[in-house]
């Protein structure tokens, strides 16, 4: 790869999933995706550096609520819905949990967290649920 | 800010273009002065903000239209009107000035309505606007120049003072637009552009006016700087900004003299970095530092929290007799050892001759007889005499300090750990979220092991099971009179039991005491053991008991493990009392032969002197061997030796059904479940659970002995960590390699104090008895370090008397007059009370707080909802009149798709944008978004100055573009 005189140069999902700093997470993909320019996972540059400055322990809140929102968005339709959440459910407990109980989540999280009553998580409902978790800043951020 | 200097010096210019730009702010005005009369409907300012936004694009679109037609006209009329307007205009000018933001909010709101009747009346509005310009303007002249603040409003009569006073609008204008630049790139491109100009040269002609300004540019663009790395913006564009900003902080920051603070910034973010790498590392240091924490946590992913908080509630137990250890292993023990007299140079130094032969003996060791009774270890060993060693350790009043030192500690950090938990049960507990943080904040994204990946999927396994049996007990009815008869039913059946197992060991124990007198000679092994095997079965077989009583009551598991515990805890209290009524009868035993041996002893010492050498006292005293000489049967070193001996069986019960119990039943179903006829693993053997409440109460127990025995046995704190240490690690590899997680893994959140009020009461039971020997029993007299004495505190008033100055001692016997001790009781009782109802009273004011916050919070919940369906409903309705209008407007079809395409979209009025639009100007419309052409400075709306105080402008492009995306 001659990155010099070819500086755009993309780095497929595949192998930016596999750095160890992202190898054990359940997320690595969508967050290659969402901060993938074309929403495919793949990296430019200005891209990877972009993932790790919004993962860092300096950035604020609001900026990580943001991504955390793309991140957990499966579907890319700017809302937090049902299918959304039995994924991350699903990638959280590695499918350990009955249907049933997966379904009972789902129902509380969004009863918990819906402000507008749609059913769904828009991103000032997922905003006032995660400015008020006490570990999500301890938790959403990556050393390298 | 060359674009600034441009346009200042420029304005006298473009005073032409101005004013006609000026008209259509005032026709802007004019809507909203319309509007405001109608308009009470609330919404979201951002939404206001974009309107407002478009608002300013129409009206500059009109007005462009306008510009060439009506000019001429509307001054002509303007003139007319004004002699007639200025008094109306001083009232409004008055009563819109506060209310001017919240006024255009509404008006925009209402203005889609509204406009098709503005149309009609249109000389109306044409003399409207010009009340609406003039007051526009001279509210400019006040917020800009003070002098013109002052001046009369007769000088909006002339024309040119209206020319003065949109040059220095023009000025004003600048302000909002740097802060604005700074955050949209669009802007800021279209700023670069302009920054070619060279800005030193023109720099000394600044006036002081235009050089604040600069200023104020020159820190919003550092503010940018600082703040760049928090904007959802990608990574190419932010490179782009903030080069563009520094470039122009840069540039100007030298002329400003500014520049120095540069180098101290530098400095200030590499020591901001080095703190954060500090504080990180020593975060890690400090987890490191806690023992057993991977343990504990590695059970508590597999087993849940309740598992995990007898691991805790052990390891704190540790951390506890570490420090009695540390008290009586430093200040009682390693003195004696060192500095006193050294073995055997004293008859309670010595074994005695009868035990010499048997005194190395295993059995006899182990037993904590023969040479371990005459040790340190036990209070036997120690001598009176006051002061040892070159320290002149006082080691009677040492021995006695450590002994309450022991008990005081523990008291406190019983209650203080009491207290703090109490307070984070009250604090921290915040569920309204519950669900959703799992969710989406459990993830640990520093994971990067898989071991430990593995575990963390384990635990937020684990802790969703905790939260759903939470939801489903909570969601649970069922018939209430029978749950509760049941419970009533399952108390009266424990109460049976335990006063069943009551009387029994009472009936066991006089009959043991009965055997006792008779002699122990004449009886078998059963009835030697009766007391001890009857307790161990009671022991073993009424927890079982409970446990099937306990699901009868049908409650949430970790009510159920509580109720548990308590039964239990009743159970052992039997079991630890009679253990302390036998012990009072032995010490009783003892003391009655102490008096014998006494007696015995004068005519021994006095065969000795007169057999061998009669009346001859200045020969040396003869010379006998310590270990002949007979001695007493020292009943402290009794006590002493019963509890460390119960220590030592206790553990090894322990240790032994852990094994049998857990490990070979483990074994056992996992090896012959291959060819047996049912399924071992899962039929009736199984895997053991891990039974919380059993060990949790033996571990309390166990530290109770330790209280009770410690003053009479200084090694027990000792043992003790020897004890748990061991226990730490065998009991979590059996609970990792032979237990399964119980079938209702629950949260233990409530239990830890639990724990601690029962450890409380078993402290004080455990206290009372060794308290009443000390005071009330006289020690021994010829072992341990209070011999000689009457009692055992004695020593206190030997070390005042010897000790001290003579007016301490005289200042105690004042202090413990009678009359100043019971005022001092009194006191300390009115203090206590006190105490409990001011806190009685905050805890009530916190609930009522706490409550008053939950209902605010499901208020808000509501109108948020109710507001989410308003805005829904109006939505529609405006959808609809978009698409009505539409039909009726088909003509201007581009304009009125671009129009429509957004909620704002129904601001726009067909019949107006159809007679004012220009065909220059028509670009605008297709852009949802303001202008971002170098043209902006003279495109935005009146109505952003009004809010350039709070450095926020109300149109912003940047983020009303990011609102509506999400």
């Amino acid at each position: 790869m001659d990155y010099t005189n070819d500086p755009d140069v993309k780095v497929p999902l595949a192998l930016i999933v596999n750095m160890p700093e992202l190898k054990e997470n359940p997320f690595r993909n969508r967050i290659v995706e969402s901060f993938s320019e074309d929403g495919q996972g793949n990296l430019s540059f200005n891209d990877f550096v972009d993932m790790f400055s919004v993962l860092s322990e300096m950035a604020p809140r609001e900026l990580k609520a943001i991504y955390a929102f793309k991140i957990y968005d499966f579907n890319v339709d700017n809302y937090i819905c049902k299918e959304d959440l039995e994924k991350t459910l699903n990638k959280l407990t590695k499918e350990e949990l009955t249907p049933e109980e997966v379904n009972l989540v789902c129902e509380k999280a969004i009863e918990e967290a819906d402000l507008d009553g749609d059913s769904k998580l828009s991103f000032a409902d997922f905003e006032n649920m995660i400015s008020r978790a006490p570990d999500f800043l301890s938790t959403f951020h990556i050393r390298i | 800010m060359p674009r600034h200097k441009l346009i200042a010096s420029e304005s006298d210019v473009s005073i032409e273009v101005d004013e006609g730009k000026d008209n259509e702010f005032s026709l802007y005005y004019v809507e909203v002065e319309e509007n405001s009369k109608g308009g009470q409907d609330k919404q979201a300012t951002r939404d206001g903000k974009r309107r407002r936004e478009r608002n300013g694009e129409v009206s500059r679109r009109r007005a462009s239209e306008k510009r060439s037609t009506e000019m001429g006209n509307k001054r002509a009329e303007k003139k007319h009107e004004k002699h007639h307007k200025t008094t109306r205009k001083e009232g409004e000018k008055h009563r819109k000035r506060p209310r001017r933001s919240a006024d255009e909010q509404e008006a925009e709101n209402e203005s889609s309505k509204e406009k098709k009747n503005i149309k009609n009346e249109r000389t109306k509005t044409i003399k409207l606007e010009d009340e609406q310009e003039k007051d526009v303007k001279k509210k400019r002249k006040k917020h800009v120049k003070n002098e013109e603040d002052d001046a009369n409003p007769g000088k909006t009569k002339q024309k040119d003072c209206q020319e003065v006073a949109l040059k220095e609008k023009k000025k004003k204008r600048k302000k909002p637009e740097t802060t604005s630049e700074s955050e949209s790139q669009s802007e800021s491109n279209s700023e670069s552009e302009s920054k070619d100009n060279p800005a030193v040269g023109v720099l000394g002609s600044l006036t002081p006016e235009e050089l604040e300004k600069l200023k104020e540019a020159v820190d919003e663009r550092k503010k940018l700087i600082t703040t760049l790395k928090g904007k959802p913006w990608p990574m190419k564009k932010k490179l782009v900004i903030l080069r563009e900003s520094q470039e122009f902080v840069e540039k100007y920051e030298g002329a400003l003299g500014k520049g120095k603070g540069r180098k101290l910034y530098a400095y200030k973010v590499l020591m901001m970095k080095k703190w954060m790498k500090f504080q990180r590392d020593l975060e890690n240091f400090k987890t490191a530092c806690i023992p057993w924490e991977m343990k504990i946590k590695e059970i508590e992913s597999h087993f849940g929290s309740s598992v995990a908080s007898y691991f805790i509630f052990l390891r704190w137990m540790y951390g506890i007799n570490m420090i009695l250890f540390g008290l009586t292993f430093g200040l009682v023990m390693v003195p004696e050892a060192l500095m006193g007299k050294p073995y055997g140079s004293m008859p309670r130094k010595t074994v005695p001759r009868v035990e010499e032969a048997s005194a190395m003996n295993f059995a006899v060791l182990w037993d904590f007889g023969g040479y371990a009774k005459y040790s340190v270890l036990f209070y036997g060993y120690y001598n009176n005499q006051r002061a040892i060693g070159w320290l002149k350790f006082r080691m009677p009043l040492s021995y006695f300090l450590v002994g309450v030192g022991t008990v005081a500690y523990s008291y406190m950090v019983v209650i203080r750990t009491m207290a703090r938990n109490a307070n984070e049960e009250g604090g921290g507990d915040d569920t309204s979220f519950n669900f959703s943080w799992k969710t989406f904040t459990s993830w640990d994204y520093l994971i990067g092991n898989p071991e430990t990946a593995d575990n963390k999927f384990a635990s937020i396994t684990t802790s969703f099971k905790e939260a759903i049996v939470e939801e489903q007990e909570s969601r649970k009815d069922d018939n209430i009179h029978l749950t509760r008869f049941l419970r009533v039913l399952a108390n009266f059946l424990v109460l049976c039991c335990l006063a069943g197992s009551g009387y029994l060991i009472y009936f066991v124990v006089r009959r043991s005491q009965k055997f006792a007198l008779e002699g122990l000679e004449n009886y078998g092994w059963w009835e030697r053991n009766e007391v001890n095997m009857v307790m161990s079965l009671l022991g073993m077989f009424c927890p079982m008991l409970f446990d099937v009583i306990s699901t009868l009551e049908n409650y949430h598991p970790r009510i159920a493990l509580q109720w548990q515990l308590g039964r239990i805890f009743a159970l052992f209290l039997g079991n630890l009392y009679t253990f302390i009524i036998a012990l009072m009868d032995a010490i009783q035993l003892k003391r009655a032969e102490e008096e014998i041996v006494k007696k015995n002893m004068t005519i021994w010492q006095a065969n000795l002197y007169n057999g061998t050498v009669p009346d001859n006292s200045t020969a040396l005293p003869i010379t006998v061997h310590p270990a002949d000489v007979p001695r007493g049967p020292c009943w402290e070193t009794m006590v002493g030796q019963e509890f460390v001996r119960l220590i030592i069986s206790d553990t090894m019960t322990t240790y032994i059904t852990l094994l049998i119990g857990d490990f070979f039943r483990a074994v056992l179903v996992r090896f012959l479940n291959n060819c047996w006829c049912w399924d071992l693993e899962y039929g009736f053997p199984s895997y053991s659970e891990f039974d919380v409440s059993g060990n949790v109460l033996g571990l309390i127990f166990n530290q109770g002995m330790i209280w009770m025995g410690a003053f009479y046995a200084p090694c027990l704190p000792a043992l003790n960590l020897l004890r748990l240490h061991v226990s730490m690690y065998l009991q979590c590899w059996a609970v990792m390699c032979c237990n399964v997680p119980q079938e209702r893994v629950f949260k233990a959140s409530g239990s830890s104090n639990f724990y601690m009020a029962m450890l409380l009461v078993i402290l004080f039971l455990s206290t009372l008895p060794a308290i009443y020997t000390i005071v009330s029993i006289p020690p021994s007299f010829d072992c341990g370090p209070f011999s000689g004495k009457n009692r055992m505190f004695d020593v206190i008033q030997e070390t005042l008397e010897t000790d001290f100055p003579a007016w301490i001692g005289k200042v105690f016997s004042y202090a413990s007059n009678p009359g100043l001790v019971l005022s001092f009781l009194l006191l300390l009782v009115l203090a206590i009370y006190y105490l409990q109802s001011t806190s009685k009273t905050y805890k009530r004011v916190n609930m009522e707080l706490k409550k008053k916050l939950q209902t605010q919070n499901e208020e808000n919940k509501k109108k948020n909802k109710l507001a989410a369906l308003k805005a829904a409903n109006e939505l529609e309705q405006a959808k609809k009149a978009g698409e009505q209008r539409r039909n009726s407007a088909s003509d201007l079809g581009v304009n009125e798709e671009s129009s429509s395409i957004d909620e704002a979209g129904h601001r726009r009025q067909p019949g107006q944008n159809g007679r004012f639009i220009h065909p220059s100007q028509s670009h605008h419309t297709q852009n949802s978004e303001p202008p971002v052409s170098s043209t902006h400075t003279t495109t935005r709306p009146p109505a952003s100055r009004g809010h350039t105080a709070s450095g926020h402008l109300p149109g912003h492009p940047q983020k009303n573009a990011h609102s509506n995306r999400r």
